[in-house]
C-alpha cells in the first residue's frame, strides 16, 4: 500500500496505540494535520504554547504508563517544545516528540524556520532520528516507541522535513525492532539478589528509600512486600511519592531538603539502605560526602550507569525493580526491627510536619491538608516548582499508586497546568488538580484555553504568596532578607479564567477553604480557585544545601531542638 | 595506571560522534584523544578513547557511552594485553646542515622520511604515545613547523576479542 509519508506516520501511531496527540502546528507539519481528520482515533490536543504539549505529553504518559506523544512545527515550534523535553528526559517519562523539519533541499541552508533540532536535543533526549525518506518513516515509529518505553524510559525526538511528509512510500509496519546497541537488562543477578537478602537478613537499621522507578515498573506489591515481611520502614524520594501508601505504618514520607525530619533522620541513622529505582539527586541526598555514614548500601535501578554515580554502593543490582523485588521477597525471612521501627517512631513523634493552626491568614499547607480530606486522597496531584510544590508534597497523604505528578529533576516552574490536563487526558475518571504558584502559573497559563476548548476538567489551586515563594524563602534564610525580584504582581487570576471562559473563585478566607474545594469538586469542568495565602510562609523542615540529613532546620516556631546544628551555609 | 583506553564499537551513522563527543563535553570527561574509522564489520566504526583516570570516572564513562542507542558495544581495554599506537606526521625545519642529522634521530626511531623540501622535511612515525614523544622532543631543537597526531588505536593481543 502506498502512502505519504504523513499517513504512514498516522498509520505508525495508530498501529502504536496511541490515542492522544498534544500538538500545534505550522509550516512544516502542515501536511500531517491535512491528514490528521482520517485518523479519528487519534484525537489532537490543540495547546497555546509547545511548552505545553510537551508537558502534557510528559504527564500523559506518567499516569497511564502508555507512551506520550507531542507535536510541533519545525524552529520555533520546535525551539519550545525544548523544555519539556528536557523535562520528561531528567524524570524518565516516555515521550515520542515529533518535530516538523524544513524540506531537504533546504536542511543546512538556514532556511526559513529551520533549526538544528536534533542536535539541540542530543543531550536531553535519550535518542533522536532525523528521518531522511518516507520509507524510514515506519521503522523508526517503530523504534521510537521502544526505546522510550522499555528501559530507563525518556522521550525520543522524531524531525520529519516537510517533503518527506509529502513523499510517497510502501506502508508496511514492522513487527519488530532490531537494535542491537539496545537492550536493557530487566533480569537482575541471582547471586547478586542473593547477597542483597543476606545483607538485608543481618541489618538492624534498615530503611527502603523508593524512587519513581517502583512506580514504572507497577512495583507497588512488591515493595509493600518487601518492606511487610522484612518490617523496613519505607521513605521516597519527591518522584517516588505515591510508590507506597502514606497512611501505611512504615511509611515515613520524603526524604531530601524538605523531607519529613524522621525520614532524614532515620536515612541518617540506618545500617542499611535499599534504594530502588532512585537516583541520589542531591536534593535527595544533601552533602553527600555526609550521606548515610553507617549504611551499607544496595542499590536496584534499571539504569546500570546509576549505580555508583553518586554514592558508592556495596550490592549493584541491576534489572527492573519488579522482577528483583519479586525474586528478593522469596529469599527473605520475615523479620522484626523493633527496636530500630521504636526509634523511628520516637523521631516521627518529636518532629511531626507543622501547620500553623493559630494564624489568621490561609496557611498554604492547611489548604493542601484540605484538598486532601475532600477528596479523601482520591486524586492525582499535579504541581509547580517551588514552595507550594513542597507543600504538596508534604501535606496530601498519597495513598493512591501513581497519584503525584511533580516536576523533579528539572524544577521547571508552570508544569502544574499542563500537567494536569495531560492527566486528566491520560485518566478522564480521576480527578485531576494542580497545585500551583503564583509566578510559576503564569509561565503557563495560557493552557487554561487548552482545558476550555478540550473540555478538561483539571481542577486549579493557586496558593498565591505574591511571592516567587521559594526564592524568597532563600533570601530570607541567606540573604539578610533581601528580597530582590521575588515580589510577584499578579493579573486577577479569576479574572482571567472566566476571560477564557472557566469558572473561578478567590478565597481569603480560613473558613471559606473547604466550601470552595468542594465547589470546584462540584462543577463538572475545568475550575479555578485563587487562594491567598499567608506571603511569608516558609517550608520545612530544611535541609540546606551543604549540609547531610541530620542537619536539620526546622520550623523556628516548633522550637525543637535537634541532636546536630545545621551547618553555616557560605558557598550559597 | 590513569591513562584508560576504552573502545567503543559505534554504529557508522552521521551524528555518532557529535553525540560521543556531545556526552564527553556534558559530562566533564577528561580525554586525551579519540581516534575513529571502520572497523572490520561493515556498517560499524571502531573508536578509541583515551580518558585520563586520574580526573574522569573512567567507569562512568563506559557506562554513559554504553547507553548511547548507536554505540553497540564499550570495552575499557586497559587491563588486557594490549598493542596500542599512534601515528604522526612532523613537519621540521631542515636546512643541509641539519639534514643528516634529523635522519639518524628519524632512523634510531625508525621512522619514516615521506616528504622533502628545500627547507623542510615531514617525518611520519607510528609507535605509542612515547615514543612519539620522544621523538618529538628530539627534533624539537630544528624547528617544528606542524605536527598531527591521530592520537591511540589499541587492539587486544592474540585471537582474543573483547568480551
Ligand atoms: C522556569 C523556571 N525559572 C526559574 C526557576 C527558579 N525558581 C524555583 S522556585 C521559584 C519560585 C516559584 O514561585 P511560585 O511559582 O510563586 O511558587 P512558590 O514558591 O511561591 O510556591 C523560582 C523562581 C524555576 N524553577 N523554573
Ligand atoms: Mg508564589
Amino acid at each position: 500500500m502506498k502512502l505519504n509519508g504523513a499517513r504512514i506516520l498516522c498509520e505508525s501511531l495508530v498501529k502504536e496505540g496511541v490515542e492522544v496527540i498534544f500538538g500545534f502546528p505550522g509550516g512544516s507539519v502542515l501536511p500531517l494535520y491535512d491528514v490528521l481528520p482520517r485518523y479519528p482515533q487519534l484525537r489532537h490536543i490543540l495547546v497555546r504554547h509547545e511548552q505545553g504539549a510537551a508537558h502534557a505529553a510528559d504527564a500523559y504518559a506518567r499516569v497511564t504508563g502508555k507512551v506520550g506523544v507531542c507535536v510541533a512545527t519545525s524552529g520555533p515550534g520546535a525551539c519550545n517544545l525544548v523544555t519539556g523535553i528536557a523535562n520528561a528526559h531528567l524524570d524518565s517519562s516516555p515521550v515520542v516528540a515529533i518535530t516538523g523539519q524544513v524540506a531537504r533541499p533546504f536542511i543546512g541552508k538556514d532556511a526559513f524556520q529551520e533549526i538544528d533540532i536534533t542536535g539541540i536535543t542530543v543531550p536531553i533526549t535519550k535518542h533522536n532520528y532525523l528521518v531522511l525518506k518516507a520509507d524510514e518513516i515506519a521503522m523508526v515509529v517503530k523504534e521510537a516507541f521502544h526505546i522510550a518505553g522499555t528501559g530507563r524510559p525518556g522521550p525520543v525526538l522524531l524531525d520529519i522535513p516537510r517533503d518527506v511528509f509529502i513523499e510517497e512510500a510502501t506502508f508496511e509496519y514492522p513487527e519488530k525492532v532490531e537494535l542491537h546497541g539496545y537492550k536493557p537488562t530487566l533480569r537482575g543477578h541471582a547471586v547478586q539478589i542473593k547477597k542483597a537478602a543476606k545483607l538485608i537478613a543481618e541489618s538492624k537499621r534498615p530503611v527502603i528509600l523508593a524512587g519513581r522507578g517502583v512506580i514504572i515498573s507497577g512495583a507497588y506489591e512488591e515493595l509493600r512486600g518487601l518492606a511487610e515481611k522484612a518490617q523496613i520502614p519505607v521513605i521516597t524520594t519527591l518522584l517516588g511519592i505515591s510508590s507506597f501508601p502514606e497512611d501505611h505504618e512504615l511509611s515515613l514520607g520524603m526524604m531530601g531538603m524538605h523531607g519529613t525530619a524522621y525520614a532524614n533522620l532515620a536515612v541518617d541513622g540506618s545500617d542499611l539502605i535499599i534504594s530502588i529505582g532512585m537516583r541520589f539527586d542531591d536534593r535527595a541526598t544533601g552533602r553527600v560526602s555526609g550521606f548515610a555514614p553507617h549504611a551499607q548500601v544496595i542499590h536496584i535501578d534499571v539504569d546500570p550507569a546509576e549505580i555508583g554515580k553518586n554514592v558508592r554502593v556495596t550490592v549493584p543490582i541491576v534489572g527492573d525493580v519488579k522482577n528483583i523485588l519479586r525474586t528478593l521477597n522469596k529469599q527473605l525471612e520475615a523479620q522484626k526491627h523493633l527496636a530500630w521501627i521504636g526509634q523511628v517512631e520516637e523521631w516521627r513523634r518529636a518532629h511531626p510536619l507543622h501547620i500553623d493552626h493559630d494564624a489568621d491568614k490561609i496557611q498554604p499547607q492547611y489548604v493542601v491538608s484540605k484538598i486532601c480530606e475532600v477528596t479523601r486522597g482520591n486524586a492525582i496531584i499535579t504541581t509547580g516548582v517551588g514552595q507550594n510544590q513542597m507543600w504538596a508534597a508534604q501535606h496530601f497523604c498519597y495513598r493512591k499508586p501513581n497519584s503525584f505528578v511533580s516536576s523533579g529533576g528539572l524544577g521547571t516552574m508552570g508544569f502544574e497546568l499542563p500537567a494536569a490536563i495531560g492527566a486528566k487526558v491520560g485518566r478522564p475518571d480521576e480527578t485531576v488538580w494542580a497545585i500551583a504558584g503564583d509566578g510559576g502559573f503564569q509561565m503557563t497559563i495560557q493552557e487554561l484555553g487548552t482545558a476550555v476548548q478540550d473540555n478538561v476538567a483539571v481542577k486549579i489551586a493557586i496558593l498565591n504568596n505574591g511571592y516567587l515563594g521559594m526564592v524568597r524563602q532563600w533570601q530570607d534564610l541567606f540573604y539578610e532578607r533581601r528580597y530582590v525580584a521575588t515580589p510577584l504582581s499578579s493579573p486577577d487570576f479569576v479574572k482571567v479564567a472566566e476571560a477564557y471562559g472557566m469558572p473561578g473563585i478567590r478565597v481569603t478566607d480560613k473558613s471559606k477553604v473547604v466550601s470552595a474545594i468542594k465547589k470546584a469538586m462540584k462543577h463538572k469542568g475545568p475550575f479555578l480557585i485563587d487562594f491567598v495565602v499567608e506571603p511569608e510562609e516558609n517550608v520545612y523542615p530544611m535541609v540546606a544545601p551543604g549540609c547531610t540529613l541530620a542537619e536539620i532546620l526546622d520550623d523556628p516556631r516548633k522550637k525543637v531542638e535537634f541532636k546536630l546544628k545545621p551547618r553555616a551555609t557560605s558557598n550559597l | 595506571m590513569t591513562k584508560h583506553t576504552i573502545v567503543a564499537l559505534v554504529e557508522d551513522r552521521p551524528g555518532v560522534l557529535n553525540r560521543v563527543a556531545s556526552l564527553i563535553r556534558r559530562r566533564s570527561f577528561n580525554i586525551e584523544s579519540i581516534a575513529v574509522g571502520h572497523s572490520e564489520q561493515p556498517g560499524l566504526s571502531r573508536m578509541t578513547i583515551v580518558v585520563d583516570g586520574a580526573t574522569t570516572a573512567v567507569e562512568q564513562v563506559r557506562k554513559q557511552l554504553d547507553k548511547l542507542i548507536e554505540v553497540i558495544k564499550v570495552t575499557d581495554i586497559t587491563e588486557g594485553r594490549i598493542i596500542a599506537r599512534e601515528l604522526a606526521l612532523i613537519k621540521v625545519h631542515a636546512t643541509p646542515s641539519t639534514r643528516s642529522e634529523i635522519i639518524q634521530i628519524v632512523d634510531i626511531f625508525r621512522a619514516k622520511i615521506v616528504d622533502v623540501a628545500a627547507d623542510s622535511m615531514i617525518i611520519e612515525a607510528t609507535g605509542d604515545e612515547e615514543k612519539i614523544d620522544s621523538l618529538y622532543s628530539l627534533l624539537k631543537k630544528f624547528g617544528i613547523k606542524e605536527l598531527a597526531r591521530t592520537g591511540r588505536i589499541a587492539l587486544l593481543r592474540g585471537g582474543t576479542v573483547p568480551e
